[in-house]
């Protein structure tokens, strides 16, 4: 397919800009002036529209079917709050209008608010951070302010981190100052309490986990663990990727953190937009809520709503304004769609994960046999060993059958891994197709493994050349070559 | 079934957990320790059906005053600039709206090809060689690349301009603790930043990050300052406005090492500030220390062009603690969003958008001292689409007294400058018309002084 600068043609264009009359001429000076103009493509509306449209046909979201991508809880996401969002009184709010005009937008958030405290178990939320990622980042932010409101900071350096963690975690440890301490997983997938024990001591800031873990299992130990680190004085911050296996169910508070983010394109359906955007709240513990960011959203005595800069031991801004609104909205709608419910989306979340994985158990290797919580993982080990099928020839079969593949290769500590996270919104018969063409994938690894290795056979592309893109990359356009298009 | 976007029967619920081995629900979650169960329903109202839901969320709405319903001048970081339909359409197809990162590059090539795009434009905005897939904001694009500024240099000063947006400077003073920075800021004198100061303080600094058009509106001497800081090895770091960018010079072609800003007056409403998308653009020999998704051009098995995310030995999946950023989701959707705006002004259409507000803005100047007798703050110095007017008392009173006659006149700088209390911030977009600048005079007239 083209590129859309492939399609540009000098002098046409999609938008007529209105050009007012009579007015006076400004002065740019030269030496500021733009020599040469960027070459946006040029194109009328209906060539855009239809470029969009076809490249939109390339790309499979929810809309298009199953995705069970761990960890990422692709869940379906409501229509309604597309509609919502676009409500002139949000979508058309300017972020610096007077706080008696904006009401309506601070209740929401304060609602919000109101609503994580309560589902998460803590005290304070902030609604600022961008994503998980940030939210992370934030809640390390906090633990340093903590500390040293406490004068300990020179003293507590490490944060602890099992060897399952997201990424994200140890390079939020990094990009916040703190020294790395990881920790290993036991035999039942749970932290290995043993090797956590001599790790922890009064140079510990802080311990962050995600529970369920990215194995999809619930720390079976997590009392202890929290035993260890209030004795040592240190914090407990909570990843809260997995939140969709426990509303209402179980609290991260309740467990014993004291900063949790939460992830609202995950578990409260923000669309996940091809990469973003996302919300990353974060809730803590009432010790901690002198230090949360600014502005905070109030409500005051008169039951009126209200943005408070006056916290003199806050970190600061870790973004523009209150944080993604947008977000917000959408996300808030969902919740109000559960209420008390959300226990029954997490039972169901749950549900469907563990009958997949009982469907499965037996063609991929199962690392944990235990009942999981809302995702699972799976081993292409032995296919691998005995087929040459790996777990990236499984992924890629698993588009021929029309699903979005499962998260490969992660967590870490399982070789060959294959993640997967069905979310509470989908019916038993697509949870069935999806293993029957699991399990297809693992007869046709012994049969014919060529399938395998040369899927997919339908989307628009086969398999691409990673290397090759790293080694010699080429990020944009070159509008300077004479290369002609290889598109179709 | 009690709930539309859940989907189990009775019967596929009783089978399923046969299929397991398990009697009941609550069986499977045995693993939790008694001590960290709730044991009761979560403390929430009720359920509400869509219809419901709608109403109320219709009835918060209303409580806001946007844009629609009071006349707004309101700008400082985030404008109101129109969004074509072309927008909306392309956003709302569930194809991009509802996908993820694109892991799997033979699911997502739509949304590949796009973000190669999107970054290609951005490129071509800013005269850069490498963009990112997006960043959060505006805020936190600026705290990305004093790390760019800090691994490639090895030093630990980052000189901000004072005349750059003070939440953009407040964004990287919260990061600078982790990062192991400080940060130091260079005055403004009349408006705009001094070259003579900005170049002291550039002394074995990491980065100079400056803003242009800057906080007041002011066109700053953006070549001085980037010559100033690459004088003393110090990466210049341009925040610009995208919409400016017809008509003022790409920051790449006066030696800028990166070029960012925030993109939402390319293509995103307001939305009371978000979600918008950051972008972050740099010369080639920052390509490897860049943070975020970067798409690169390859081919498939069959020779075919395709398009996969690159580079990922910088990024926290494979790199964890040594990784260029932790950032994983970024802002794609209104990323698109800006690429599709963009595409829909073409290069004519970013010109004449830029010379329609930079007119409007003049008229506006000129509208405000004849008509109100109010005085520019920096009078000799040019302006984009935004400037700062003295109004004779303070002006977050001004700005209370004009609501009540149905004009919002801008952003009362002192809310972030001292001795700054009677002054406004007034920005005029292509969306203001002659009339509704007379209108703003008049009733400034009536209430500033």
């Amino acid at each position: 397919m083209k590129l859309i600068y492939e399609k540009s043609q000098a002098g046409r264009r999609a938008s007529v800009i209105p050009r007012p009359e009579g007015l006076p001429v400004a002065d740019v000076p030269e030496e500021l002036r733009r020599g040469e103009p960027p070459r946006l493509p040029e194109v009328p509306e209906f060539e855009l529209v239809r470029h969009f449209t076809e490249l939109s046909t390339r790309n499979f979201g929810i809309d298009n079917g199953f995705y069970p991508l761990g960890s990422c809880t692709m869940k379906y996401n409501p229509r309604v709050n597309e509609r919502l969002v676009m409500l002139p009184g949000f979508a058309q709010l300017h972020p610096h209008q007077e706080e008696d005009g904006a009401q309506g937008a601070l209740e929401l958030e304060w609602r919000l608010q109101e609503i994580l405290a309560e589902v998460t178990g803590l005290d304070g939320v902030s609604l600022q951070p961008a994503a998980g990622s940030q939210g992370e980042l934030t809640g390390l932010m906090l633990v340093r302010a903590y500390f040293e409101d406490r004068g300990e900071s020179e003293q507590r350096r490490k944060v602890v981190i099992p060897d399952t963690a997201h990424g994200t975690n140890p390079a939020s440890v990094t990009m916040a100052g703190y020294e790395l301490t990881p920790v290993r997983t036991d035999a039942r997938g749970n932290i290995d309490v043993e090797d956590l024990r001599g790790k922890v001591d009064e140079h510990t800031a802080a311990l962050m986990v995600t529970n369920p873990s990215t194995l999809g299992l619930f720390d079976e130990n997590i009392e202890q663990i929290k035993e260890i680190f209030r004795s040592a004085g240190a914090l407990m911050y909570y990843d809260g990727a997995n939140l969709n296996a426990v509303c209402g169910i179980s609290r991260p508070g309740d467990m014993g953190f004291d900063i949790v983010h939460i992830n609202l394109h995950k578990t409260f359906s923000q669309p996940h937009g091809g990469g973003g955007p996302g919300g990353g709240p974060i809730a803590v513990r009432k010790q901690l809520e002198p230090f949360l960011p600014v502005p905070a959203v109030v409500r005051r005595d008169d039951g009126s709503f209200a943005l408070d800069y006056e916290r003199p031991k806050s970190i600061g801004k870790v973004r523009g304004f209150t944080g993604p609104f947008g977000v917000f909205v959408r996300s808030y709608a969902y919740i109000r769609t559960y209420g008390p419910q959300l226990r029954e989306m997490s039972e169901t979340a749950v549900l469907n994960a563990n009958y997949v994985l009982a469907r499965l158990k037996g063609a991929y290797d199962l690392p944990f046999d235990r009942l999981c919580m809302h995702e699972f993982v799976l081993s292409a080990r032995s296919l691998k060993r005995d087929h040459g099928a790996t777990a990236l020839d499984v992924a890629k079969r698993l588009m021929d059958y029309g699903f979005h593949p499962p998260t490969i290769y992660f967590p870490l500590i399982v070789a060959e891994a294959l993640m997967i996270e069905p979310t509470e919104t989908e019916t038993k018969e697509t949870l069935d197709a999806f293993c029957d063409a699991m399990l297809a994938i693992a007869r046709e690894a012994a049969e014919d493994v060529t399938l395998l290795k040369e899927a997919p056979h339908d989307r628009p592309v086969r398999r691409l050349d990673e290397v090759r893109a790293a080694k010699n990359p080429v990020v944009k356009y070159g509008f300077d070559t004479t290369k002609a298009p290889q598109g179709v | 079934m009690t709930h539309p976007f859940l989907a189990l029967t009775e019967s596929d619920r009783e089978e399923m957990l046969r299929t397991i081995g398990v009697s009941s629900i609550e069986e499977l979650f045995r693993d939790l320790p008694a001590g960290v169960r709730l044991g009761r329903d979560l403390d929430l109202e009720p359920a509400l059906s869509e219809q419901e839901l709608s109403a109320h969320l219709a009835q918060l709405a209303a409580r806001n005053v946007d844009t629609t319903r009071e006349l707004s001048f309101l700008g400082a970081g985030i404008y109101d600039h129109y969004v074509p339909a072309v927008v909306d359409t392309v956003l709302q197809r569930g194809e991009f709206l509802t996908a993820y990162t694109p892991y799997q590059p033979e699911m997502s090539q739509g949304v590949l090809q796009s973000i190669f795009e999107y970054q290609t434009a951005i490129c071509e905005l800013t005269g850069m060689d490498v963009s990112n897939a997006s960043g959060y904001d505006g805020e936190t694009v600026a705290a990305d690349a004093c790390y760019i500024a800090k691994h490639a240099t090895g030093r630990t000063k980052i000189v901000v301009t004072e005349a750059t947006n003070p939440q953009v400077r407040q964004v990287i003073k919260t990061y600078a603790p982790g990062f192991g920075l400080e940060v130091v800021e260079v005055p403004h004198r009349q408006g705009t930043t001094d070259v003579d100061a900005l170049a002291a303080a550039a002394q074995d600094a990491a980065a100079v990050i400056f803003q242009q058009p800057n906080f007041f509106g002011c066109l700053e001497p953006a070549p001085d300052l980037a010559a100033a800081a690459n004088d003393a090895d110090a990466l210049p770091i341009a925040h610009v406005d995208p919409l400016s960018l017809g008509i003022l010079e790409a920051p790449g072609r006066y030696g800028c090492a990166i070029a960012l800003g925030e993109g939402q007056a390319a293509g995103n409403v307001m939305a009371y500030g978000g979600p918008h998308y950051g972008f972050l653009a740099a010369r080639q020999d920052f390509i490897r220390r860049m943070p975020g998704r970067i798409v690169g051009e390859t081919v498939d098995t069959e020779g075919k062009r395709g398009y996969v995310l690159t580079l990922q030995t910088r990024e926290q999946h494979i790199r964890r603690e040594k990784a260029t950023s932790n950032i994983t989701t970024n802002q794609t959707l209104l990323a698109l969003g800006g690429l599709v705006y963009l595409t829909w002004l073409g290069p004519q259409g970013l010109r004449e958008v830029g010379e329609t507000c930079l007119a409007l803005a003049e008229q506006a100047k000129r509208r405000l001292q004849e008509r109100a007798g109010l005085e520019l703050l920096f009078p000799e110095r040019p302006t984009f689409k935004e400037f700062a007017v003295r109004v004779g008392r303070n002006a977050r009173d001004v700005v209370r007294d004009a609501r009540a006659l149905g004009v919002h006149p801008g952003y009362a700088l002192g809310r972030d400058y001292e001795g700054m209390d009677d002054v406004l911030l007034v920005a005029v977009t292509e969306k203001r018309t002659p009339d509704e600048i007379d209108r703003l005079a008049d009733v400034l007239a009536e209430v500033a002084q």
